[in-house]
């Protein structure tokens, strides 16, 4: 098994909904078997903290700017696709 | 999954059927009670409507009265809470993800969070009343503090 990826939480101001997401994903992809690192954040954090993480969760728009892979976590709040966001998860955590 | 939100969601703080007509106005309703209340600072209600302005709170539930979760940094919160209103005509909030986008909101969850590892009961409880249609219809419909508490438990 390769080491363990860091995923970064990010929403407006890095408590509510990243808190949300961040737990939401976290049983999801025990139940997956697949553990890693969280980090949450604001979304106008994230251009100085991309490089230290494998990839972005983020319920806001993130800078253009920022080069490694975002998904968007709005199903975990609103519930609406959520089993196709987890399976792009898994398959970043996988790689 | 209700008993956090009840445990955060004061009674004093929830307003039903409200005829406010903007999401600003409706914002400004429920901080004023939160405030009333000793949730948050009196700077609370406009770092809330501003916040709201450039990175908004709607989520889009494929409904034709969608959810709002408007809050703001934890510098403004005194101690946790939340505060609901349901709205008799939907009033516009921007989507969180597609700022672009607006979308008719029939419910607002204000919430007041200063330490999110305490209140991740009560963010899941929330999430979990949003992603459930049949609470959300029986909000909709509730009238009185006791209607509330059958649809939340």
């Amino acid at each position: 098994m390769s080491r363990q990826k860091t995923i970064l939480f990010a929403c407006g101001t890095g408590v509510a909904t990243s808190t949300a997401v961040n737990v939401a994903v976290t049983e999801a992809m025990k139940k997956r078997g697949l553990t890693f690192n969280a980090q949450q954040a604001k979304a106008t954090e994230v251009p100085g903290l991309a490089d230290s993480v494998d990839f972005i969760v983020a319920t806001t728009p993130i800078s253009a700017s920022v080069t490694k892979p975002v998904i968007k976590g709005l199903a975990f709040l609103t519930g609406i696709g959520k089993d196709k966001v987890l399976d792009e998860i898994e398959a970043q955590l996988r790689k | 999954m209700s008993d956090g939100l009840m445990q955060l969601l004061d009674p004093d703080a929830i307003v039903l059927g409200s005829d406010a007509s903007t999401n600003e106005e409706i914002i400004r309703i429920l901080a004023g009670r939160l405030e009333k209340l000793g949730y948050v600072k009196s700077t609370y209600a406009d770092a809330v409507v501003r916040r709201e302005n450039t990175i908004p709170t709607g989520l889009p539930l494929e409904r034709a009265d969608n959810v709002a979760v408007p809050h703001t940094d934890p510098e403004h919160v005194l101690k946790p809470g939340i505060a609901m209103g349901t709205l008799k005509q939907p009033v516009t909030f921007a989507n969180m993800e597609d700022p672009d986008e607006k979308l008719p909101v029939g419910f607002v969850f204000l919430l007041a969070i200063n330490d999110k590892d305490k209140q991740i009961e009560a963010l899941q409880s929330v999430m979990a009343t949003i992603q459930n249609p049949e609470a959300l219809d029986g909000l909709r419909t509730a009238r009185t503090l006791d209607d509330v508490r059958a649809v939340l438990g």
